[in-house]
């Protein structure tokens, strides 16, 4: 029991220093302009960062199951056209046949990589590489090569991204309930204890009856069916649809999870560490453009402040394991 | 288990291909016949290469190419890479220098990055010219010029004064911080602003948004987050435009805050009819490209060899003339037509 | 079947020899041969198939080394931005005042620098994984080339140097020539020298290796660096090609690269594949992208056409291979968890 009290502790601890990274750098930024800690701001703030935190929460079980998806960005832009050339189309469509919709199709790309990943054998990495250009090829060629626009949506449609529900905006919630899902979901049900030890460990949770197939078949299925939805919510949000939609976006998604901690070789990760890592993204992308750097020198510091972040990080749980180590029983 | 699995998954794909090998060749019999039948008539064969794969202004510009090669009786053959990238373009060209075509027009993604292949290009006997955004002197024969980059950077400076009355903040929205075109336009507009007509007219800022959607609001975000007595955005890309206005429409700013610049009419014409932006400028891309068409044409004629002071016939469109410019010759279409209420409703459906 | 991927020495049998996935890329290239000359009248000619190799040959060079990197279960996914990087700093230096052979130099170092720094942070944080550290360095290079030119582009080289990009030594392509160098001499490194054997032993088991006295650090440092100098040789080339260069070039190439790896039967379960594989691989994209690019395929069908291949062919030699590699990989590669 007190073992367990304190990993539990340390590992807070690590999620801690992750949103003391975050204060610093809000506080950093707070400083060289005003503007940034206000309620208009963070809103801004909030709702760019929503559709980032459901992809990496998805993303988030499939490292944690030591694969990767990088076919996200292409089955977000797929799901995205298909779902406003739909709506385009019938402009009375309700807004959650379109929701169903968009998950619908992104369940079914996901359902195609969790097939080549489990059945098939195929490596993550490889059949989600492959998959990304047929998806992101067959946005163009249904797209015919033209955007949907904003006078083609009906507003409802539209209206999924700037209502609001219990006062929160839309996307907002939307991420919210999922943020709360998953939090159940990993804590509480059986099936979320077995993606974790399959993740830690595959050969010995194989043979204590976890079906591996099944589990591997459950997380790309989610990632796919996450991606069509934020792929919904991308077109509402943007009010257009193009071929080359979120192109490269899965990294951005990747690097949230990996800032939160999660880690690539399986069985590590943690909800709120995710969330944290999607937030400090989202403070970068919020705050440079509000601080005065010159644009060409954004990459390069959000490049040393992800790297920063990712030693930062592993530095802490050195040390926190090198205590631990002295006091696991193994 | 796992044999199965594969054997049966590479079986649907065998199908498909099959399936789409099937309408692949059905498609390419009937150009091979085309192909042979005009290559009986000695007919050219023309090549536009545009920025990238679905663009909607890119697929009008080819249209109109099209068009204008078939009328001449010829074959155009339409590319684009599926990243807007030298390399692309590169490897696109090489392809069609190995089909000995007669001429190639190219929408450059960099100003200077195509020479070696384009003058290879034309060291084989390939007409090259380009069009919309253009490639160094060197590696062209003639431009066609969309319209004058100072016309272009002048009118966006005076839509935004006479939407503002000449007085408050302004900022930029561009593409990519390398986009060779926006890049120009706004160095026009910011010696347009140096008039004293202008004194009272602020810009504060140019922001890039990379013509990526959720860059682009970001921006525009922290555009209005660091500036509250801003006044009006100029965004001379047609994403950057679109975003932006997507912005200060969800956020109630109408009437607060004016968007201009260059869009999509289609991308557009909801915030046109809300009134964010009131009106605003582009080129009709079928016009740019039926002209690159019958100047390609003209060209591998030898009707013209892109010479100043050369005369041709862009059949609907008139006749025009070669024109000096600082690097090369270049062909004028025309002024940017203006877009506003009265009229997107007939062009959002076009392009 | 560790025993097979430590010691290459094995007995010769036609059954196993004829099995080989190397086999299964030369059909392929045959094939694509036969299409390609039967759709389009342009291809079957000596300057048609020796100048499309200029087309891809550039990013080939960075396929040796990153063979290699996932042989040992790593990855790279920096090395299209140390190309950018290297690129733009040769170009500058050489705007600077610094002669071109010396920029060359330059670049080259550079790029060395880059490979060294990813397998540097490799070998000082043996938790993190690859993925990771090039995540975050793929950003950082792409972004230090951003910092030095701005918006601007560099060139104005003299004109021997478009040579890379373009030259003929007879009536080869210089590219095609130095790649055949190189790639005997990587081929001749991965599968006759120890250290070849040493990439393949910490690929089939890394704590093993170390305990038996492989120097795992310091071979990826090595491997690492030279996946960065193959990034340098591609800027090169690639710069030749254009005349003048830009922060944003070569975006996405590490993709194109994995691509060309895996296809070439590079499991990135570590510890299989040859670079004969790669090598061929390399050809097999190559010619299909420029035998479709001949019809004038539309981009989008071109990718999807890609996307098919990669994973049918992976498919293939999954066929192939008997018994669960999956499992029995991802058990070795606790190491890094523990």
């Amino acid at each position: 029991m007190m073992e367990s009290n304190l990993i539990r502790y340390v590992s807070k601890f690590r999620e801690l220093g992750l949103l003391g990274f975050i204060i610093i750098l809000a506080i950093v930024i707070q400083f060289l302009n005003p503007a940034f800690l206000t309620l208009g701001n963070l809103s801004d703030m909030l709702k760019n960062t929503a559709i980032l935190c459901i992809l990496a929460l998805g993303m988030m079980l499939v490292l944690v199951t030591r694969g990767i998806d990088l076919s996200i960005g292409a089955t977000l832009a797929l799901s995205g056209m298909i779902t406003a050339l739909t709506v385009s189309a019938y402009p009375g469509l309700s807004p959650f046949l379109a929701i169903l919709l968009g998950i619908i199709v992104g369940s079914a790309c996901g359902v195609i990589l969790g097939l080549l990943v489990s059945k098939v054998g195929i490596l993550p990495i490889i059949a989600s590489l492959g998959l990304m250009n047929a998806f992101r090829g067959m946005t163009f060629w249904v797209g015919g090569g033209d955007w949907v626009s904003a006078y083609q949506m009906p507003d409802s449609f539209k209206g999924i991204a700037t209502s609001n529900i219990l006062g929160i905006n839309t996307l907002v919630f939307i991420a919210i309930i999922i943020f709360l899902f998953f939090y159940y979901f990993v804590n509480n049900t059986i099936t979320g204890r077995q993606i974790y030890a399959l993740g830690s460990n595959p050969d010995s949770a194989k043979i204590s009856g976890i079906n591996a197939n099944k589990v591997y078949m459950l997380v790309y299925t989610l990632m796919g069916g996450l991606s069509g939805l934020a792929g919904v919510l991308w077109v509402s949000k943007f009010a257009s649809s193009q071929g080359d939609t979120a192109s490269g976006y899965e990294l951005t998604v990747i690097a949230a999870c990996i800032l939160g901690g999660v880690s690539i070789n399986g069985g590590v990760g943690k909800v709120i560490g995710v969330l944290l890592g999607a937030f400090l993204l989202g403070v970068l992308d919020n705050g440079l453009p509000l601080i005065n750097v010159s644009p060409f020198w954004q990459m390069g510091i959000e490049g040393v402040i992800i790297l920063v972040a990712v030693l930062f990080n592993t530095e802490i749980k050195k040390k926190v394991e090198k205590n631990n180590r002295l006091r696991r029983v193994i | 288990m796992r044999k199965w699995w594969s054997f049966s998954f590479l079986l649907v794909i065998f199908l498909t291909v099959l399936v789409a090998c099937g309408q692949q060749t059905g498609g390419s019999n009937e150009d091979n016949s085309g192909d042979s039948g005009s290559e009986g008539n000695d007919g050219q064969r023309h090549a536009v290469i545009f920025k990238s794969t679905g663009n909607p202004f890119g697929e009008k510009l080819m249209e109109g190419f099209e068009t204008a090669i078939t009328e001449a009786g010829d074959e155009a053959i339409l590319r684009a890479p599926d990243q807007p990238t030298v390399e692309g373009q590169i490897q696109i060209i090489e392809e069609l220098i190995s089909q000995q075509v007669d001429s190639i027009t190219i929408i450059g993604n960099d100003y200077d990055g195509l020479q070696p292949v384009l003058t290879k290009a034309m060291d084989r006997g390939i007409k090259v010219l380009s069009a919309d955004s253009a490639v160094n002197g060197a590696s062209r024969l003639v431009h066609i010029n969309q319209a004058d980059p100072e016309a272009i950077g002048r009118i966006q400076i005076e839509a935004v004064a006479e939407m503002i009355d000449h007085e408050g903040q302004i900022a930029i929205l561009s593409a990519t911080s390398q986009a060779s075109n926006q890049n120009l336009w706004i160095e026009w507009m910011q010696t347009e602003l140096e008039k004293p007509d202008y004194e009272n007219i602020e810009l504060v800022e140019i922001a890039y948004g990379d013509d990526l959607r959720d860059k682009s609001v970001s921006e525009t975000e922290a555009l209005l987050q660091s500036y509250p007595d801003l006044k009006a955005i100029i965004a001379p890309t047609t994403v950057g435009i679109a975003a932006a206005s997507k912005v200060i429409s969800d956020k109630g700013l109408q009437g607060e805050v004016v968007v201009t610049g260059l869009g999509l009419p289609s991308e557009m014409a909801e915030y046109i009819e809300n009134g964010v932006s009131p009106w605003m400028y582009l080129w009709n891309p079928i016009d740019l490209g039926y002209l690159a068409g019958y100047a390609a044409k003209a060209l591998a004629d030898e009707e013209i060899s892109g010479e100043v002071g050369d005369t041709f016939e862009a059949g609907d469109l008139g006749n025009f003339e070669v024109t000096e410019t600082e690097d090369g010759t270049e062909v004028l279409l025309g002024d940017p037509f203006k877009f506003d209420p009265d009229n997107i409703d007939e062009w959002k459906d076009v392009y | 079947m560790s025993t097979r991927t430590i010691n290459n020495v094995q007995n010769f049998s036609w059954k196993r020899f004829m099995l080989q996935w190397e086999w299964m890329l030369i059909a392929l290239i045959i094939i694509i041969f036969i299409v390609n000359s039967s759709i389009s009248p342009y291809f079957l000619n000596f300057t048609s198939i020796s100048d499309a190799t200029m087309t891809f040959l550039d990013k080939a060079f960075i396929v040796f080394p990153m063979v290699m990197i996932m042989i040992m279960r790593e990855i790279d996914i920096s090395v299209g931005s140390t190309v950018a990087l290297a690129s733009v700093v040769m170009a500058t230096t050489f705007n600077a005042g610094l002669p071109m052979e010396l920029a060359i130099v330059v670049c080259l170092l550079v790029g060395a620098l880059c490979g060294f720094f990813n397998g540097f942070l490799l070998v000082k944080y043996r938790e993190l994984s690859a993925v990771i550290v090039t995540l975050s360095t793929m950003i950082l290079y792409r972004g230090i080339a951003y910092m030095i030119l701005e918006d601007q582009s560099s060139g104005g080289f003299p004109s021997w140097f478009s040579y890379f990009g373009w030259g003929y030594i007879g009536p080869i392509p210089f590219i095609l020539l130095l790649f055949v160098i190189l790639a005997i001499g990587f081929a001749l490194l991965l599968h006759k020298t120890v250290f070849g054997r040493q990439v393949y032993a910490i690929g089939s088991n890394t704590t093993a290796s170390r305990f038996s006295g492989v120097k795992v650090d310091r071979i990826k440092l090595i491997v690492f660096t030279l996946a960065g100098v193959m990034a340098a040789i591609t800027a090169i080339f690639l710069t030749a090609r254009m005349g003048s260069t830009r922060p944003n070039v070569a975006n996405m190439y590490e993709l194109d690269v994995i691509a060309m790896v895996a296809l070439g039967g590079i499991s990135t379960a570590g510890g299989k594949g040859k670079m004969l594989g790669a090598i061929l691989a390399v050809f097999v994209i190559g010619y299909l992208q420029y035998g479709l690019g001949l019809i004038n395929i539309p981009a989008q069908m071109l990718l999807i056409v890609i996307g098919v291949l990669l994973i049918a062919s992976v498919t293939v030699t999954n066929l192939r291979v008997k018994g669960k590699f999956k499992t029995s990989s991802k058990s070795d590669s606790k190491e890094k968890v523990s």
